[in-house]
């Protein structure tokens, strides 16, 4: 049973290798001509203003929390998907019960403005 | 062949392990967490639980080390904790080395119920393990699984409370 996962090992080590061989290859055969304009920090194209670590803004927080509460509940979907058929109306109403009620937190964060970025 | 890949994965969830507590940089400390994340996922996997591997992948690997990296640049850490706590080393490991004889302790006191009970390792195969999962959580477990919902949404309500300035 265990073979089946043998392509996803095989994946996970051609991606090792690739990350790891590129850099150091490139390290190895690459020519380095440090300028000054090569090794500054590259911000999206401008000139950096200031250090990148800065204190966030806790609305990163609530995005992220937001993000764990709706994931975990998209986890509980996966067996429920899986034992949908034999599990009739009965599991319909139960997940469509477990929605609603996540759907009322959904409903306060949208009427709180959480989502939105002031 | 299962048991030598067991011990590679073994040896690279310690030390990953050990680099989440000896990481001068708290978010090369949480990296290393996601690396002993992914790495116990594999465990799942060995254990015939794919379920279980994805869930940690997904929830633990993913959404949880979202939030740890958010705090840590909430807390903006990544500068200022240059002195992690380095001290009562002996302590710890006093602690952890009696944690270890608890946990040998007990394992080897407990019996192997593979062949006995309604779930063994030949109806796991059968009937698969997602599918024991979703017929005892929305068959017996179907009022701990509701709760959840609260529960979930009580987290909802408590991150914009929190994070919120005006509720």
């Amino acid at each position: 049973m265990l073979d089946s996962y043998l392509p996803i090992l095989t994946l996970i080590i051609i991606a090792l290798c690739f990350s790891i061989g590129s850099v150091v290859f490139s390290r190895l055969i690459g020519e380095k001509r440090m300028t000054e304009l090569k090794m500054s920090p590259y911000e999206c194209g401008m000139p950096p203003v200031g250090s990148a670590r800065e204190r966030f803004s806790v609305k990163f927080y609530i995005i992220a929390m937001l993000f764990i509460v709706f994931d975990i509940e998209v986890v509980f979907m996966y067996p429920w998907a899986v034992m949908f058929k034999r599990l009739g109306l009965f599991g319909f109403m139960e997940m469509g019960v477990f929605i609603l009620i996540l759907l009322v937190g959904y409903a306060y964060v949208w009427k709180k403005g959480a989502l939105e970025w002031e | 062949m299962e048991i030598i890949f067991f011990y590679l994965v073994a040896l690279i969830v310690v030390i990953s392990g050990i680099l989440v507590v000896r990481c001068q940089s708290p978010v090369n400390s949480a990296l290393a967490l996601v690396n002993t994340f992914f790495c116990l996922a594999i465990y799942y996997v060995m254990l015939r639980a794919p379920f279980m591997a994805a869930v940690q992948i997904m929830v633990y690997a993913g959404a949880i080390m979202v939030l740890i990296l958010f705090v840590i640049m909430l807390l903006n850490l990544g500068t200022e904790a240059k002195k992690r706590y380095t001290q009562g080393i002996v302590w710890s490991s006093l602690a952890s080395l009696l944690l270890l004889v608890n946990v040998v302790y007990f394992l080897k006191r407990g019996q192997v119920t593979d062949s006995v009970g309604d779930i063994t390792a030949y109806t796991v195969q059968s009937f698969g393990h997602t599918e024991l999962i979703g017929k005892a959580l929305f068959t017996e477990f179907l009022l701990p699984f509701e709760i959840a919902s609260i529960l979930l949404l009580v987290a909802i309500v408590g991150a914009v409370v929190l994070a919120k300035k005006d509720v």
